[in-house]
C-alpha cells in the first residue's frame, strides 16, 4: 500500500487530475460571489490559478424590488426557482479573449462536455 | 514528528476516514451552504475533491449536475458518507 507508482498520466488519482484532464477542453469554473465562467483551459497550479481563453462570464445579481422585496437577478432556467419567493432574474455577461483567475476565487471546476 | 501520527489507532484519523468513503456516495457542504452530492472520486490533503455523477443542491432544490466535479478544499464545511 505504502509504494507509490505514479506514472500519473492515466487515471484520475488525485483531484487536480481532474483539471489536468480537462486541459485545452472549456470547462465551467464556479467563482466566489455568484460568478460563473466558461472557456477553454489553457493552463492551472495547484493553487488552482488557471489560464482561460474566450471565456465567458456570468456574474448573478442581486437586486431590491420596488415594493421592497429583495430581488435576485438570475439566467434563463433558475427563473422558475426564484419567482415563487418574490426573486427577479438578471445576469450580466462579459466576454474576454484571455483571462487569468487567480486560485483563492475557485470553487468547482468541472469540464463542459460533463454538463 | 512523535505529534499526532502515533496516537490514534490505524483509519482512526480524519484522512484514514476520507480514504475509507473513496468510491462511496457522499454529500459535501461548502461554506456558502451549497450542498454536491455524488460519487467520491478522490481527495488530497488540502480537502480538494473530485466527485464524479455529481448534482448540485442549492437551498435544498437541485440546480445543477455535472459528470465529474473538481471542488477546491478551502470552500469545503463538511463531508460526509451517505
Amino acid at each position: 500500500m505504502a509504494d507509490v507508482d505514479d506514472t500519473a498520466s492515466g487515471p484520475v488519482s488525485e483531484p487536480l487530475d481532474l483539471v489536468r484532464l480537462c486541459l485545452d477542453e472549456v470547462v465551467f469554473v464556479k467563482l466566489r460571489g455568484d460568478r460563473e465562467l466558461k472557456g477553454r483551459l489553457h493552463a492551472y497550479d495547484s493553487h488552482c490559478n488557471l489560464v482561460l481563453g474566450d471565456v465567458q462570464e456570468t456574474v448573478y445579481v442581486v437586486e431590491e424590488d420596488d415594493d421592497g422585496e429583495e430581488t435576485v437577478k438570475v439566467g434563463s432556467m433558475s427563473l422558475w426557482l426564484y419567482s415563487c419567493v418574490n426573486w427577479q432574474l438578471q445576469t450580466i455577461n462579459k466576454k474576454s479573449e484571455m483571462l487569468f483567475v487567480r486560485g483563492d476565487s475557485v470553487v468547482l471546476i468541472s469540464p463542459q462536455g460533463s454538463l | 514528528m512523535e505529534n499526532g501520527t502515533a496516537t490514534q489507532g490505524e483509519g482512526r484519523d480524519p484522512s484514514g476516514f476520507l480514504s475509507e468513503i473513496i468510491g462511496s456516495q457522499v454529500t459535501v457542504k461548502l461554506n456558502s451552504g451549497v450542498v454536491y452530492k455524488g460519487e467520491l472520486q478522490s481527495v488530497d490533503g488540502y480537502m480538494n475533491i473530485a466527485l464524479e455523477k455529481t448534482e448540485e443542491h442549492v437551498n435544498g432544490v437541485k440546480k445543477r449536475s455535472y459528470g465529474d466535479a473538481f471542488v477546491r478544499g478551502n470552500n469545503v464545511m463538511y463531508i460526509s458518507a451517505d
